[in-house]
C-alpha cells in the first residue's frame, strides 16, 4: 500500500510542477491545486498508514496518529483560500495586463516568428 | 491567574480583535475613525510589547500554552529575549507605518488599516511561536494579509509584481508542508523543543530523511528572506506597492531570516549530533553571494525605491553572513544589525515616498526635475539615512558593521567576510551620493504644483530616525541584550524546561 500511495503523491507532485513551470497563470493554478493536492496526501501519510484504526487514543488497542490529520485539515482550508485568491489575481491579471502570462507579456519568440 | 500572565499572547491577540473591529459598520464607514483606533491599538502594542520584553528580562523565557495543553501535544507560544526584541521592533514599525499611511495612502482602497493588522498579527505570531506548523499558519496569516497589501489600491504595475509575489510564495508555503511532513515523520513532534531534543537521537536511516526536510525548509525561508537565488522577487514586489507597504515589508524579509537562525542556527545547531549545522556550508556561499548580487543591483538602480530594496538584499545577505558565523559574538552583533536595518530600511522607503509626492511625474526615480518644496528637510533626512545605511559613523550601521567585522576571528572567514562587506559599503556610498545629487542637486526650476508633506509623514519618518542615533547612545545596554539574547538562541529550552517555565 505505501508504494502505490507514494507512487500516487508523486506523481501528482511530478504533475503539478510540470503545469507550474509553464508561463501562464492558468496552468499555474491548475498546478499549484495539484501539488497542494499531493502535499495534503503526503501530510496525510508523515504519521504512517495505518489501516482500520480510529484516531482516538484508548478507544483501542490500535490507533491511529491522530496530529497528521490535524494538520491536513488546516492544510486543506488555508490551500483552499490561497487557491481562491490566486485565481482571483489571475483574473485580475488577465484584464488589467491584456494578457494571462505571468509576466503581463508574451515573450519573444523567435520561432514562430520565422513561420508566419 | 491576572491578566499579566496572559501578556505572551497579547502581541497576537491585540491586532487580531482590533482587525476585526474595524470591519464592524460604524468604524468600517469612517476613515478618520479607523484611523484613531488603528493609531491606539498600534501605541497599545508597543506598551504591552516592552512590558513583555521587561517581563523577560526579569524573570527568563515565558512560555504561554495555548489552552493549557501542555507541549508537545498542544501549542506553545515562547517569548525569549529574541522573539520579543523583534516583536517590539514590529509594533514600533506598525506605529510608524500607520501613522505615515494616515495622512492619505489608506485612503486609495478598502480595508487598509485592517489588513495592517492582520499582517501585524501574522508577524508577532511568527516570532512568537514554538511550534513549526503554527509558523506556518502564521506565516499564511501574514502572506495573505501582504497579499492584498500589496495590490492594495490596484494599477497595472501592482498587479503585475503582485502575481509573482503570490505564486512564489504559494509555491513556497507548499514546499513548506512538504518540509514539515518529512520532519514530522521521521522525529515524531513539530515543537521546537522537543525537535531540538530528538534530532541527536535520529537513527542511521531516519537521518538522510530528516536531512532533506531541513534543507527543503532551508529553501522556503531563503525564500520569504530574499536570499540569493531567490531573491528576484524582492526588487519589483518592494518598489511598486505603495510606501507604507512597502516599509511594513523590510520586516518581512526578517521574518524568513529568523526562522532561518531558529531552525537551523538553533534546533539543527551544535547540539545536534550527526545533522549538526546542516545548513552551513550551503549558508556560507549563498549568505556571501547574496551580498554580492544586491550591491550589483543597487549600483544598477534607477530609483530611490529600488535602491532601497536593493539595499534589503545586501542586508539579508549580511544578516546570513551572521548566522553562518555560528557564534554567540557573530549572533549578538547579526541581532543589534537586523534591528538597525530594519529600522533604515523602513525610513528610507518612507523618505521615497516623501519625495515621489513632492517631485510629481518624475517621481522617485534618478532624472532631473523640477525642485521640491521641501527639499531642505527632505535632503537631510536623507543624509542621515544614506550615513546609517552605508555603515558610516556616527549612526547605527557603523556600530552593526563594527561589531560583524569584529566578530569574524577565523583569518580564513575574516579573508571573505571583510572584502563583501567593506566593498558592500562602498558601492553603497557611491550609489546613495549618486541617488542623492540626482535627486536634490539636479533640479530645473522650482515646483510649484506638487504636493508638501503631511506632518503625519514626518511624525513617522522622525520616530524611525529617530531610533539610529539612539542605538549607538545606548549601544553599551542594546549590546549587552542581543548577547544574552545570542546566548539564549544558541542554548534554547529542553521539552522538560519548557514545560517547567510553562507551569
Amino acid at each position: 500500500m505505501e508504494l502505490v500511495y507514494a507512487i500516487c503523491v508523486g506523481f501528482m507532485s511530478a504533475c503539478g510542477i510540470f503545469l507550474m513551470l509553464r508561463g501562464h497563470t492558468f496552468t499555474l493554478v491548475i498546478g499549484l491545486t495539484l501539488l497542494s493536492y499531493a502535499v495534503n496526501l503526503f501530510l496525510f501519510a508523515s504519521g504512517g498508514l495505518t489501516i482500520g484504526a480510529p484516531a482516538v487514543l484508548n478507544s483501542s488497542e490500535n490507533y491511529a496518529d491522530p496530529l497528521p490529520q490535524a494538520l491536513v485539515l488546516t492544510a486543506i482550508v488555508i490551500g483552499f483560500a490561497m487557491t481562491a485568491f490566486a485565481v482571483i489575481l489571475a483574473m485580475r491579471g488577465r484584464a488589467d495586463l491584456g494578457s494571462d502570462h505571468v509576466d503581463g507579456t508574451e515573450p519573444f519568440d523567435p520561432l514562430s516568428e520565422e513561420k508566419s | 491567574m491576572s491578566l499579566f500572565d496572559h501578556l505572551v499572547i497579547f502581541p497576537v491577540l491585540i491586532p487580531f480583535i482590533v482587525a476585526v473591529v474595524l470591519l464592524f459598520p460604524s468604524l468600517n464607514n469612517s476613515l478618520n475613525k479607523q484611523r484613531v483606533v488603528s493609531i491606539t491599538a498600534n501605541i497599545l502594542m508597543i506598551v504591552v510589547a516592552f512590558s513583555l520584553l521587561f517581563k523577560v528580562q526579569e524573570q527568563g523565557i515565558q512560555v504561554y500554552a495555548l489552552g493549557d495543553w501542555s507541549a508537545p501535544f498542544g501549542i506553545v507560544l515562547v517569548a525569549d529575549l529574541f522573539s520579543v526584541l523583534l516583536v517590539c521592533l514590529s509594533a514600533i514599525l506598525g506605529l510608524a507605518v500607520t501613522l505615515y499611511a494616515s495622512a492619505g495612502e489608506d485612503k486609495i482602497g478598502a480595508f487598509f488599516h485592517s489588513l495592517i493588522m492582520f499582517q501585524l498579527m501574522g508577524i508577532n505570531g511568527a516570532f512568537l511561536t514554538g511550534d513549526a506548523f503554527n509558523l506556518f499558519v502564521f506565516f499564511e496569516v501574514l502572506l495573505i494579509a501582504s497579499y492584498s497589501l500589496m495590490i492594495h489600491g490596484g494599477g497595472k504595475q501592482k498587479t503585475q509584481a503582485n502575481i509573482h509575489y503570490v505564486f512564489l510564495n504559494l509555491i513556497g508555503s507548499s514546499l513548506f508542508l512538504f518540509a514539515l511532513g518529512t520532519l514530522y515523520g521521521t522525529l515524531g513532534t513539530l515543537n521546537f523543543a522537543d525537535m531540538a531534543d530528538k534530532v541527536p537521537l535520529l537513527s542511521d536511516n531516519e537521518l538522510l530523511i530528516a536531512k532533506s526536510g531541513a534543507l527543503l525548509l532551508l529553501a522556503v525561508f531563503g525564500l520569504k528572506a530574499a536570499m540569493l537565488p531567490v531573491h528576484f522577487w524582492l526588487p519589483k514586489a518592494y518598489s511598486s506597492t505603495s510606501t507604507s507597504v512597502a516599509a511594513l515589508f523590510a520586516i518581512m524579509t526578517k521574518v524568513g531570516v529568523y526562522s532561518i537562525w531558529r531552525v537551523h542556527g538553533a534546533i539543527f545547531g551544535d547540539q545536534a549530533g550527526e545533522l549538526a549545522n546542516i545548513a552551513l556550508p550551503w549558508l556560507w556561499p549563498i549568505a556571501l553571494l547574496t551580498i554580492a548580487a544586491g550591491t550589483i543591483a543597487v549600483l544598477a538602480s534607477k530609483s530611490l525605491k529600488v535602491l532601497c530594496s536593493n539595499l534589503v538584499i545586501v542586508s539579508v545577505g549580511t544578516l546570513l553572513v551572521t548566522i553562518s558565523l555560528n557564534t554567540v559574538q557573530a549572533a549578538s552583533a547579526g541581532i543589534y544589525y537586523l534591528i538597525h536595518s530594519t529600522i533604515a530600511c523602513a525610513a528610507m522607503f518612507l523618505l521615497a515616498g516623501l519625495i515621489q509626492q513632492q517631485r510629481g511625474q518624475a517621481e522617485d526615480r534618478f532624472v532631473a526635475a523640477r525642485a521640491m518644496p521641501q527639499a531642505g528637510v527632505l535632503g537631510f533626512i536623507f543624509a542621515l539615512l544614506a550615513i546609517a545605511l552605508i555603515g558610516m559613523p556616527p549612526l547605527s550601521g557603523f556600530v552593526g558593521k563594527a561589531l560583524i567585522l569584529q566578530s569574524v576571528t577565523d583569518a580564513s572567514q575574516a579573508m571573505w567576510v571583510y572584502p563583501f562587506i567593506l566593498l558592500g559599503g562602498l558601492v553603497a556610498i557611491i550609489a546613495l551620493s549618486r541617488a542623492g545629487t540626482s535627486l536634490f542637486w539636479r533640479s530645473n526650476g522650482e515646483n510649484t504644483s506638487a504636493i508638501k508633506g503631511h506632518p503625519m509623514q514626518y511624525i513617522a519618518i522622525g520616530l524611525l530616525v529617530a531610533i539610529l542615533p539612539l542605538m549607538v547612545i545606548f549601544g553599551g545596554t542594546v549590546t549587552d541584550y542581543t548577547q544574552l539574547a545570542a546566548e539564549q538562541l544558541k542554548t534554547g529550552l529542553s521539552l522538560q524546561q519548557l514545560n517547567e517555565v510553562a507551569k
